[in-house]
This record gives structure tokens, sequence and C-alpha cells, in this order.
């Protein structure tokens, strides 16, 4: 009982000291929040360091995207890369989990620390590749798919990749 | 010297009126500070103007009667509780010739007074027609009815000090000393009943949000519910009024004039309730219940036998 005053007391005490303690609310449209560079807003698709986009179109970020908001449709250039020939983000179903970062396998798809998306249009928050591709690297500077696959395309055969090891015929027995 | 003219009355009304509108910004700017964030602070210097912009929201909104409700007591209930608190400060002694009435019976008028706002909450909640309406009548009626006993008795020690009912009095009486120090105990759980008495966080369980939408007031909006709040927030200026009046002897003090006392001691009293609000969660029914019954209300008691008998003795030695 006794006991139960006195933590009462205490409350009410710790919190009158809270008139000296700063706000942790910022005041925002004036004052921005500081934002980490890992925060998980806007969604962008980026490129290599040598300007041609990442995106492989490999739809891993459309099956990890848990509202299913990812939409994209591979094609084929005549150098042999694969790219999308659209892809489609509808930020009015994107949760910003992050988890198409996380599964794709090029480092194309990343997300940005801007979250101020507004529109008036609920149709204008469809972003097109057009609106998603930017002009850099974004988080990883040096990173190039296809210089680091074994993939096979114009200017590059087998074997010819970043730490990669000439070709093993198997059809013959000679070492 | 009673100034029982209109000019005062109207002065009174404002002040009070006015207060309370004011208050509801006032709180939520001190809570957010209490809570380390600003509240509203965007409209006008400091967000002063908010009141504004709620009232004139409140206004405008859409009166709106449901069509299962009783719809004469639905009406009337909400202005009960602004007469009656309102009501109530005209025996409230701002300063030694600030009064609109010195009755012989002043304290009881107030505690009459603050019952009778009990009817505007049952009145509410029974008229609405609505299941969580009416468990927040029920449970503002039992609280209200059960905390009234001790809130009464609390207060007999001051007039036993004081010999009066009359506020006057009891004020002047306290020239050589307030009685918040006599009588701590009835201090203390005249606080207690006080909130619980106007309903106010952390006893406000006639409204409590989580587990009753609204409580009493679930149907009520626009004009009606402003009604509810001031009604509610003219509870807690009288309250911080008497309580200045009754224990921290009302306008006296040293330097300015009595006035500027009376509002300064109000005011830290106003703050001391939001202090509470933001501090002390809210108890369950039956707790409240039990701590009335089984601890205000034997301290109550001790209180009450304990000052009469230091009375008695005082006047025989």
């Amino acid at each position: 009982m006794i006991e139960a005053f006195v933590s009462q007391i205490r409350t009410i005490w710790r919190i009158l000291l809270h008139s000296f303690t700063k706000a942790e609310t910022v005041q925002y449209p004036e004052q921005k929040p500081y934002l980490a560079p890992r925060y998980r807003g806007r969604i962008v698709l980026t490129r290599d360091p040598d300007g041609d986009e990442r995106c492989v179109a490999c739809n891993l970020c459309a099956v990890a995207c848990p509202p299913d908001c990812i939409a994209l449709q591979q094609g084929t250039r005549e150098d042999g890369r694969w790219y999308p020939e659209f892809f489609r983000i509808n930020f009015s179903r994107c949760i910003m989990c992050g988890m198409c970062e996380e599964a794709c396998p090029t480092n194309a798809i990343q997300l940005t620390p801007d979250f101020e998306m507004c529109e008036y249009d609920r149709q204008n928050m469809v972003y097109e590749k057009e609106h998603l591709l930017i002009n850099g690297t974004g988080k990883y500077h040096d990173y190039n798919f296809y210089r680091v696959s074994g993939l096979k395309i114009d200017g590059k055969d087998k074997g010819e990749a970043q730490n990669e090891a000439e070709p093993i015929d198997v059809k013959s027995l000679l070492p | 010297m009673s100034e029982a003219n209109l000019p005062f009355i109207g002065a009174i009304l404002l002040t009070v009126v006015g207060g309370a509108a004011v208050l509801t910004w006032f709180e939520r700017r001190l809570l957010g500070i209490w809570q380390d964030r600003y509240g509203p602070n965007r409209l006008g210097p400091f967000g002063i103007l908010q009141v504004a912009a709620d009232m004139l929201k409140l206004l405008t909104k859409h009166d709106w009667i449901p069509p299962f409700a009783d719809r004469f007591v639905f009406v009337i209930a909400p202005t009960a509780i602004v007469i009656s608190m309102l009501m109530a400060f005209a025996v409230v002694p701002f300063g030694p010739d600030h009064y609109l009435i010195d009755m012989n019976v002043g304290l009881l008028f107030f505690l009459a007074m603050s019952s009778l706002a009990v009817y505007s909450v049952m009145l509410g909640g029974l008229a609405s027609n609505n299941k969580y309406a009416l468990l927040g009548g029920l449970r503002a009626a039992a609280q209200m009815v059960s905390y009234e006993v001790f809130m009464g008795l609390s207060l007999m020690g001051v007039v036993m000090l004081s010999g009066s009912f009359s506020l006057v009095d009891i004020v002047e009486a306290q020239q050589d000393g307030w009685y918040f120090i006599p009588q701590f105990l009835g201090l203390y759980v005249f606080i207690i009943a006080g909130i619980a008495e106007s309903h106010r966080l952390p006893f406000d369980l006639p409204e409590a949000e989580h587990e009753l939408t609204a409580g009493f007031h679930t149907e009520y909006g626009g004009m009606k519910f402003t009604m509810f709040m001031l009604g509610e927030y003219c509870g807690l200026i009288l309250l911080s009024c008497m309580i200045t009046t009754l224990f921290f002897g009302g306008w006296l003090g040293p330097f300015f004039p009595p006035l500027v006392w009376f509002a300064l001691k109000t005011f830290g009293f106003v703050c001391f309730f939001i202090l509470l609000r933001a501090a002390i969660p809210r108890p369950r029914y039956d707790q409240l219940m039990a701590l009335g019954w089984t601890v205000m209300l034997p301290i109550t008691l001790i209180n009450l036998v304990a000052t009469g008998a230091i009375a008695l003795w005082m006047n025989q030695a």
C-alpha cells in the first residue's frame, strides 16, 4: 500500500522532470529528420558502372514482394543480355519492406531514403521503368553482374569473366 | 461586500468558459512537453489559435441525434453538467471583495452542484440507447456516488478548523496557516475524490476509450459533445479553485493583489491535474471501487475523528 503510493509519487516526479528534456519529434516540413543511407524509402533501379541497367528481369523481386506490387516482363537484347521490357512498381501498395532489395541477385533494385511521394491522383503512384531507373550505381559502386557472371554475351565469351577459369573440355581426356 | 451585479457575473462566465476553451489547447501542449513532443504549435503564437480552429470545427459539425435515442433527454443531458458547474462558481471567493454570494452554506452548495453533474453523465449514457454509452453512464453513476461520500467528509476537517461552511470565512480563517498542513489527509482524499468526481484521467472510467469507445458520450458529436467537454474542463477549473480556497488560503499571499494570488494558485493546480493525467495510468474499475471504499473512506474517517479530537483538546487548553 505504502509502496504503491510511493511508486505513484515517483512516477509523477519522473514525468515532471520531462519538462526539461528535449522533444524527440522534429518540426517536420521545416526540419527534416536524419535518415540513414540504408533507410527503406522510394525504390529505384540502378545502373552498373558502365551505364547499362543492372536489372536482368529474373523476377525474384516480384516473387519476394509481399503485397505483389512489382510487375515486369523479361526481354533479351541482341548482345545476349536480359533486361526488363517494362518494370512497374505500384507504390500505393508498396510497404517499403526491402524484400525486393534482399532478393535482387544483381543489386539492381535498391531502396532510398526518400519517402515524400504524395500524389493527389492515385494513378500517379504507379511508377514505370522510366521513373524508377536512375543514372547511377546506388549503394554498390563497383558491381557489374555481367563482369562476374559466366554468362556469354557479345564481347565476353565463356571463361572471360573476373575470377573465372577457362572452360574445361569435358569430351577430351587430355590434360 | 458582495458584487452581485451583471457585469461581474458576465466576467466570471467569460473567464471560466474562455479558460476552459484555452485549457483544451494548454492541456495538449503540456501533455506534449511531458511526453517529449511538441503538441499543437502551428496556428498562431505557440499554437493558441488552435482553440479557435477546434471551436469552429465543433460548431460547424452536423448536429446529429441518433434515431434510436431518447430525443428530449439526449439534448438536455449535456447542458446539465455545464449549468451545474457554472452555478458552483457563484460561491467561489476569487478575492476579498470578488465573489457573487457569500452563502453560509457555500461549501454544501459546491458539493451539491458538483453532485448534480452526475445526472448529466448518467442521463446522457441512458438516453443514447447504446450499450457502450449505458455502461459508461452506469460506471459514472457508481463512481461518482461512491466518491461523493468521502469527498464531502474529507472537507469536514476544514469546516471543523474554521468553524464555518462559508467559503469566505474559511479563507479568512487561514490567515495564520493554510489548511494543507493540518489537513494533509483531507487534501489527499479531496484531490483524489475530486478527480473521480470530474471523471478526468486517471479516473476517466466512464469514458475509457480502450474499453467503451467513448463511454457515455459515444453518440454525441458537434455542439453537444462540446458541452460535455466544456463541463469537464469547467469542473477541472472549479476543482482547482476549491483546493485553492479550502486548503491553500484562497486569495491570501504577500506582495501580489489577492486576485493574482488566487489565479496563480488555481493555475498551479490545473497544471498539477494535467501532470496527473500525463503520469498515472487508469486503474481497473474494481480497483477504483476497492480503493474508494477500503482505503479512502477509512482515511477520511480517521482524519475526521483525529481533527475533531484535536480541535476539542485545543479548545479546552
